[in-house]
């Protein structure tokens, strides 16, 4: 909690002052004038106090996967009514050009907001006006439907179907809601500031329209991870730190040998660079929760509330001592999370966490419908996601206070250079 | 409070939260406590005497062996209050009542021996506090009966099982649906000491979405599944059921042998009734137990009373200790009664598809009202 009161998480803080500044134009009548100075003179404005808040775009891999997590996020699924291939490549190449623009704080499309003909309607929705980059990151995976459903190939991509995009089994006590489920195609997008991402997912939903269209969508709040050894441990909402033991970005090693597909271990070319991301919509049972015992808390996680150490002592980095002797078994629990999901019980297999808190409201009866958006980056589901989720679906002791609503499996595309568009690596294979 | 002395506080707040972080004991000097550091060779107890009525230590452990702290009555055996599996590096809280007299304060690391002693007196009480001469006798006699319910239960479990087992076997449906719903009341009442067997629990009460890919699917909801056939469902084979029957049998009888000489603590009692309003919230509610019979309001109406049986087990220890919390609880309990008893139809009760969403709400409502306070139970009765 130490380095958590201390990791004032400078990003949001910048965010934070540049909203007060812009609501402070508007309340002070500034924010007509700037109306009317239209987006490019409003944009160059930004952009020059923004540079930091941009992550790059191009490159080897997609970003939103060991970009530093942010704070925020809109994630969404869609369904292809695409009738061609050739209007599936129109699809990804426009969404590349939009998230290329907005990833650098601009608006979509050639006119943007303001600047285009009066009697159109402006290309870009117009929200994120104004808004810096925020840090925003679009990542896009392709769902096993998109090659083939009913048993049929789609879009001319038979054979190009990974084998590692199996189709997620049920695990023990699974309640899921096919409608959140699955879809042809993921788009994740990630920022500091909400209203960022939403723009984003707004923005390319409307680009979609007649080719994709939604098939469900989930906003996020509050990374419950970290993927940098500069960030802190947040804390999910059972209260506890989350993703202690995570895989960060400089640990390059670990990064390669979990998360990027590597060449020599797929049997699909094309996938080489990318990823495969796992989502569970974990809601939480908050209100019984918050009436367990705060030892029965700890023993259900293993670690201690406060500092994150594990209940074998240390503090939070201390590796969990599995053989100390408690009075009564181990003294971190056999059936507590930690003992369950550690890679030391499971060969060294790790997980690039990168799921969010959700809340959606309430439900019917009146409780929080809310919980862990998980979201893992791993080089191959069936070894480093299938066999863990089993254990702790089998044996982990907090899962009597889980529910999983929603199960996906996304093939993650390699990142592109400039002039290419997301997936051109699986259409031109 | 004036501008400066908000800051002031704030300031402090926040450097003790900050300490807080791993060191718990800065709260010892906010809150009373008596603060105990436990080493792999010494136990250093803060003063060696206080005031009767309830006492907190706060125990840390720098050793590097997990340890424990007891506080012993004069004889030197009987434990009075103990607290386990304290961590190294790691802080825990032991509170207790203890009236006037000698005692003996003993950490325990590595926690085998007799432990590092000391003498340990308590004074007279402060004025109004009365302190219960014995609750360990108490306690003794809340877990006693609490056991002779759990074997009460677990018989007559087994008698109703086999009756039901032998309908089901035969194809009398009839008689079958009209046992299934008061027959698995009795496991109800006890859900959470049959719950602790890891291995039973599953065969008999699994429901259809706890299995995976290559479980059998036995026991109550296999059988609640066939005779309440959902459309499209084909129905099991006499040899089939029969299988089924007898395995439920079998099952609930290995049940009841280990049942017999369990033993309970106070906090497992506390624990479970908290545990039993949780299924009703979670499981119950909501429908999702009872998804071809909808008998759910069977069953919450018996994971009430076994959550009550467990309570009025353990009021002893509440009066005079909690009495706001036992008057809250008496009234929380009668009132959700109450409303259960408004379904109540013939010998049984409404179907839970037959109930509105609000009605749904309003007992949802009821349960929470409940297990807030029911929470607060087990932290009392282990003083």
């Amino acid at each position: 909690m130490h380095a958590e009161s201390s990791g004032s998480q400078p990003s949001t803080g910048v965010t934070m002052n540049r909203r007060l500044l812009l609501s402070a134009m508007g309340a002070g009548g500034a924010g007509l004038a700037l109306g009317a100075l239209g987006h490019r003179a409003y944009a160059s404005q930004e952009s020059q106090q923004t540079v930091d808040d941009q992550v790059p775009f191009y490159g080897e891999h997609q970003s939103g996967i060991i970009t530093e997590a942010q704070d925020r996020m809109h994630t969404a699924a869609f369904d292809v009514q695409a009738r061609s291939r050739e209007e599936l490549i129109e699809l990804l190449q426009n969404w590349t050009r939009a998230i290329a623009q907005m990833m650098k704080g601009q608006p979509v499309g050639t006119s943007g907001a303001v600047d285009g003909s009066y009697d159109a309607p402006p290309e870009d929705t117009g929200e994120a006006l104004g808004l810096p980059a925020s840090r925003l990151t679009v990542t896009i995976g392709f769902g096993r439907t998109l090659f083939e459903k009913d048993g049929k190939a789609r879009f001319g991509l038979d054979g190009k179907l990974p084998e590692a995009l199996i189709e997620l089994p049920h695990f023990r006590s699974d309640m899921i809601e096919e409608a959140r489920s699955n879809g042809d195609i993921i788009v994740q997008a990630c920022a500091d500031d909400p209203q960022v991402a939403v723009h984003a997912i707004r923005n390319l939903s409307r680009l979609a329209f007649g080719k994709a269209n939604v098939r469900w969508s989930q906003i996020g709040f509050g990374r419950t991870s970290k993927t940098s050894t500069a960030q802190s441990t947040p804390r999910n909402l059972f209260g506890f730190k989350d993703g202690t033991n995570n895989i960060v970005a400089e640990h390059t090693d670990e990064i390669n040998e979990h998360v990027w597909v590597q060449k020599q271990r797929t049997d699909q070319p094309w996938m080489v660079g990318g990823s495969y991301m796992v989502i569970r919509r974990i809601r939480m049972h908050i209100e019984t929760w918050d009436r367990a015992t705060l030892g029965e808390q700890e023993n259900l996680v293993g670690r201690l509330k406060g500092s994150g150490a594990p209940l074998s002592g240390g503090e939070e980095f201390t590796a969990p001592d599995f053989t100390m002797a408690g009075s009564n078994g181990p003294i971190i629990p056999v059936d507590s999370h930690i003992a369950v999901v550690h890679p030391d019980a499971h060969q060294g297999i790790k997980m690039l966490r990168r799921g969010f808190n959700y809340t959606d409201g309430s439900d019917g009866l009146g409780r929080l419908d809310a919980g862990l958006f998980f979201i893992a980056f791993v080089t191959d589901a069936r070894t480093h996601f299938v066999p863990i989720q089993q254990a702790m679906s089998a044996n982990d002791a907090m899962t009597e206070y889980l529910r999983n609503t929603s199960s996906g499996l996304y093939a993650i595309v390699p990142g592109v250079r400039e002039g290419q568009y997301l997936g051109q690596q699986l259409f031109e294979s | 409070m004036n501008k400066t002395s908000t800051a002031v506080a704030v300031l402090v707040v926040g450097t003790l939260a900050l300490a807080g972080c791993t060191d718990n004991t800065t709260e010892a000097s906010t809150d009373g406590a008596i603060s105990v550091v436990s080493t792999n060779d010494t136990c250093n107890v803060s003063t060696d005497t206080t005031a009767g009525g309830t006492i907190k230590f706060d125990v840390k452990n720098e050793g590097s062996a997990v340890t424990e702290f007891y506080l012993l009555a004069e004889d030197g055996l009987r434990i009075v209050g103990e607290v386990e599996n304290i961590g190294p590096g790691v802080t825990r809280d032991l509170v207790v009542m203890a009236p006037q007299g000698k005692y003996f304060t003993a950490c325990k690391p590595g926690m085998v021996g007799d432990g590092i002693r000391a003498a340990f007196t308590v004074s007279e009480s402060a004025d109004g506090q009365e302190v219960s001469a014995d609750r360990a006798a108490l306690q003794k006699n809340a877990t006693d009966q609490y056991a002779a319910y759990v074997k009460d239960q677990t018989e007559q479990l087994v008698r109703g099982t086999e009756k039901f087992a032998e309908a089901f076997a035969s194809g009398d449906e009839e008689l079958a649906k009209s046992l299934y719903a008061p027959t698995r009341m009795h496991w109800e009442r006890i859900e959470p000491v049959a719950e602790s067997f890891g291995d039973l629990d599953p065969i008999l009460d699994a429901r259809e979405a706890d299995l995976e890919a290559g479980d059998s699917f036995t026991g109550w909801h296999r059988a609640e599944k066939d005779l309440w056939a959902p459309e499209g469902y084909t129905k099991m084979s006499q040899g089939d059921r029969e299988e089924i029957a007898t395995k439920m049998v079998e099952d609930t009888k290995e049940l009841y042998t280990r049942t017999q000489s369990l033993e309970f603590t106070p906090d497992q009692l506390a624990n479970g009734a908290k545990e039993l309003l949780d299924e009703v919230a979670t499981g119950k509610v909501t429908g999702e137990e009872e998804t071809f019979s909808h008998t759910d309001l069977w069953d919450f109406q018996a994971n009430l009373e076994g959550a009550k049986i467990a309570y009025e087990d353990l009021q002893p220890l509440l009066a005079g200790t909690d009495d706001a919390l036992d008057e809250e609880l008496k009234t929380n309990f009668a009132a959700l009664q109450k409303q259960l008893d408004a379904y109540r139809e013939g010998d049984g009760f409404k179907y839970y598809q037959d109930l509105s969403d609000s009605q749904i709400k309003e007992l949802a409502s009821g349960v929470d009202a409940l297990s807030e306070p029911l929470s607060k139970l087990t932290a009392v009765v282990v003083k």
